[in-house]
């Protein structure tokens, strides 16, 4: 095989980094180079510095070091029985690649991923070290996050913490039968307990000795993880049930879905499906009612049908459709859990609502400028100056915001 | 009266005009403000009014945060709107919380633009190499075209961020220079042609191999990274091919057959299958694949007894919690530090008993970011009793110390009244003794003031155990 250029590599292993949707630069321990010994900042919040067409946000150096495998997993464009094009980073055109970018203001930093070559620990090692070597040759304050290869000795992945703002390990699909059956080689207890390590060595590093001093930062920005939808039969309420989990035993900072997306020379094991990007929509929309406005997994799995959210309308409209006898809210009185309850509202408009209420009323009017989405948010409230009067008994009131039906296209 | 604003430290000349007129009492509608050169004959006069003899009246920090950003918003008006907002607040500085009044609306929201557009400058700035690459300090320069007079306040973040090289951003308001770690100013120019930089094709090679075209969403893409920005981007060149080529490339992808596996996988794959990495202990690597009950599922890992395998004494806990489903150790977390308190104060060393559970998964809910503990059932506890006496069977402890109901039920049959049973030694259905005492969990539950007498009795049911070994030793 004729060597590769920089240029022909970096178009191999960008393709091949693709399919994993973060790209997230936010959380990390904040610091900058104002004193003129090194490059980059950390502000804590994220920077993206472009978007591609697909809508996603280009933050970071998202690359594999190399995307050679010997892991045959089904919905994977890297794996070992896939012909696409192979290539390998050296680690120094790794660094250079960073550092080059960075200094043009392109990216935050690095997301490094790779295959697995040789063995889970080889691979680790040469990701730590490139990892290493930004911050210590090249003193690089920008954002580094790591995908940890699973079955790699847990020392390999403490290193990584100390160099690495972001730690995640990907458990790939929702629940393990589907693990077994499409990533013969991952053992899914084997990705758990990984991710079991990364938090209990973040929390023992977070603790403060006894001496007060703290010991180094590990992985400031946390860990996450990433499932592909829609490849394998798992309802939503099963995905989200997983995410459920995930957060509460690993301490995730995010769980990412992924719809599952077409593949260059595709596994006839896993036959390809248009991606399900409306469905991961709404997985997102309700993973935010999770953690953010107080909505119980039961709560929401109970407005679903057949374990499915509705494509049509947002899982908060969905549910209040669905629970009309607890609306309308008085948005002069209710408390702020109720206010979270109602489509429309974010969690700045209800803190906005609040923090006026304490002087004067809230006013229909007033609600525009605080934020709200009023066409989602009039048949659920009540004010002064206004009552939803009939609107909210409508037997229609779901078709009042569903997109109208299309016609069915004939392919 | 007509106030004049440099266009260089805007926001502190703004303030301390706004001091001056406030402490004067001038009303809002006495005053029109610009920014810019003053007229010449104007220029001695910087100030209209003298420096003040009393001082301000102090205002909210949000007020302050909010006039930081709206005053760089490109309105006229936003110079007179803050000083209205500023008399207002001084009358009444809850007016800042009201959103639904349209003094502050306005100006959140120019505040809000100007951060827009800050950040969007913090973003889209691409610098090109104009040094020597090989010189210590490397020289780069930009051009960007902000919608506000965003340069000045958003230079810092360049300069915490390229602290190690030179650079310049040139824009039509204002030149920001970055030399030796000095931030400099001077007037805005015209686009200056900066010298191609190669890296700007290998830029180019990832945005356009990073996009996916299975996944269009051309207006999410704009909403973000608006057209009026693409001028000066080097990648935005690529989007309109990647956008019309976008489907067929999808196509392509999902109408192409199947294709024949490298020669090699097949190898590769052979060889990993046939590797048997763990050479654990049978019994600990069989509990790690245990399906007799559906725990397991949602569990981070079994975790199996720990100790000496010719333990004298044997302690059977619950299940593992939170800490031990995550380290794979019994007894690590709150419980187990208390157990290892309690048992060293009556004698017994922790480390020489075999310490085990009657259940070895976590059972729990999930509940935001914690997982609360739930009791397991009979039907629990009936089978993962297959795995208790697997351990007991190889340990063969000569006492073991049933702690809460869990245990006492796993191990004798039945839970019931065990505070009446505690202290005393039952017998287990082969003979084994039993010592019935309560879980630690159970004392950490507990009212504090409670806490005290139930730790004592718990200690005396392990010196209890204690004399029975050293009994049965003799």
């Amino acid at each position: 095989m004729a060597k590769r250029t920089l240029e022909e590599k970096l178009a191999i292993l960008s393709d091949a980094a693709k399919y994993d949707a973060s790209c997230a630069s936010s959380g990390g321990a904040k610091r900058d180079s104002r004193d003129g010994k090194g490059l980059g900042s950390v502000t804590g919040s994220g920077i993206c510095h472009a978007y591609a067409p697909d809508g996603r946000c280009i933050s970071l150096l998202k690359i594999l070091m190399t995307n050679f495998c010997i892991y045959d997993c089904a919905y994977c464009v890297n794996r070992v029985s896939s012909n696409v094009e192979r290539a390998r980073f050296s680690p120094e055109e790794v660094v250079h690649l960073t550092l080059e970018f960075y200094r043009r203001n392109y990216i935050e930093g690095l997301f490094l991923s790779s295959g697995i070559v040789k063995s889970p620990d080889d691979t680790m090692a040469d990701m730590v070290r490139i990892a290493k070597t930004l911050r210590q040759e090249h003193s690089f304050c920008g954002y580094i996050h790591l995908k940890t290869i699973p079955d790699a000795d847990p020392k390999l992945v403490e290193e990584a913490g100390l160099w690495a703002d972001r730690l995640s390990i990907n458990v790939e699909l929702p629940t393990d039968t589907a693990v077994r059956t499409f990533a013969p080689e991952k053992k899914p207890e084997q990705i758990r307990k990984a991710m079991a390590d990364v938090r209990v060595l973040k929390e023992s590093r977070d603790d403060e000795s006894f001496t007060g001093k703290r010991p180094p930062k590990f992985a400031p920005a946390g860990q996450s993880t990433q499932m592909i939808v829609g490849a394998d039969g798992a309802t939503d309420a099963t995905i989200l049930g997983s995410a459920t989990r995930l957060y509460a035993a690993y301490k995730l900072k995010r769980v990412y879905y992924s719809a599952f997306s077409p593949i260059p020379d595709a596994s006839s094991a896993l036959p390809l499906i248009k991606p399900p990007l409306m469905r991961e929509h709404r997985l997102y929309q309700a993973d935010w009612l999770l953690r953010f406005y107080d909505f119980g997994l039961d709560e929401l799995t109970a407005s679903t049908t057949g374990g499915n959210l509705d494509l049509d309308v947002d899982p908060k409209l969905a549910w209040a459709i669905q629970n009309r006898h607890r609306f309308p809210v008085e948005v002069n009185r209710a408390d702020r859990e109720t206010l979270l309850r109602v489509p429309g509202f974010g969690t700045k408009t209800v803190k906005r609502i609040l923090a006026t209420r304490r002087h004067r009323s809230v006013r229909y009017e007033d609600l525009t400028r605080m934020g709200a989405n009023l066409r989602h948010a009039k048949p659920f409230i009540s004010l002064l100056d206004w009552t939803p009067r009939g609107l909210l008994d409508l037997s229609d009131l779901r078709a009042r915001f569903a997109p109208p039906p299309e016609q069915l296209s004939l392919i | 009266m007509h106030v004049t604003l440099p266009e260089i430290g805007t926001f502190e000349a703004w303030r301390d005009e706004a001091r001056r007129l406030l402490v004067a009492g001038v009303p809002p509608e006495d005053i029109t403000w610009s920014r810019g050169a003053p007229d010449a004959d104007l220029f001695a006069a910087a100030s209209p009014l003298p420096e003040p003899t009393a001082p301000a009246p102090t205002v909210p920090k949000a007020f302050v945060a909010l006039a930081r950003d709206a005053v760089w918003h490109s309105d006229t008006e936003r110079f007179a709107r803050l000083y209205g907002l500023l008399q207002a607040v001084i009358r009444d500085r809850r007016v800042l919380d009201d959103r639904g009044d349209p003094r502050v609306d306005r100006l959140e929201k120019m505040a809000k633009e100007v951060r827009r557009d800050k950040h969007k400058m913090t973003a889209f700035v691409r610098f090109r190499e104009i040094g020597d690459p090989e010189a210590s300090r490397r020289r780069f320069a930009a051009w960007f075209e902000p919608s506000h007079f965003i340069a000045e306040p958003t230079a810092s973040f360049f300069a915490k961020r390229f602290g190690d090289m030179d650079w310049t951003i040139f824009t039509p308001q204002l030149t920001v220079h970055f030399e030796a770690g000095e931030i400099a100013f001077a007037p805005g120019v015209d686009k200056p042609p900066l010298p191609a930089d190669a890296t700007e094709d290998l830029w180019r090679t990832y945005f356009r191999n990073i996009f996916n075209p299975a996944r269009l969403m051309v207006k999410a893409m704009q909403s973000e990274m608006p057209k009026k920005y693409w001028k000066n981007l080097p990648e935005a060149e690529l989007i309109p091919e990647l956008v019309s080529t976008a489907r067929a490339r999808a196509r392509e992808m999902a109408e192409a057959l199947p294709t024949l596996p490298p020669v090699r996988a097949g190898r590769i794959t052979e060889r990993l299958m046939a590797e048997v990495p763990e050479t654990r202990d049978d019994y600990e690597t069989a509990l790690d694949g245990c399906r007799r009950c559906p725990l397991w599922q949602d569990a981070t890992q079994a975790v199996p007894g720990e100790g000496p395998r010719d333990a004298a004494l044997m302690i059977v806990g619950e299940q593992p919690g939170d800490r031990e489903d995550l380290t794979g150790k019994p007894f690590v977390g709150p419980a187990g530090q208390l157990l290892d308190r309690v048992a060293g104060e009556a004698g017994i060393d922790r480390k020489a008993a075999f310490v085990t559970n009657a259940v070895k998964h976590f059972k729990f809910t999930p509940r935001g970011k914690r997982r609360l503990h739930q009791n397991p059932n009979a039907h629990e506890i009936q089978q993962c009793k297959w795995w208790l006496d697997i351990e007991r069977e190889l340990v063969k402890p000569k006492l073991i110390v049933a702690m809460g109901g869990t245990a006492l039920e796993s191990l004798t049959g039945s839970r019931k009244g065990i505070l009446k049973r505690r202290g005393k030694i039952e017998q287990a259905e082969d003979g084994t003794p039993i010592l019935v005492t309560v879980h630690p969990s159970y004392i950490l539950r507990i009212p504090d003031h409670l806490r005290e007498a139930e730790t004592a009795r718990f200690r005396a049911d392990l010196e209890r155990a204690r004399a029975f070994l050293e009994q049965k030793a003799a």
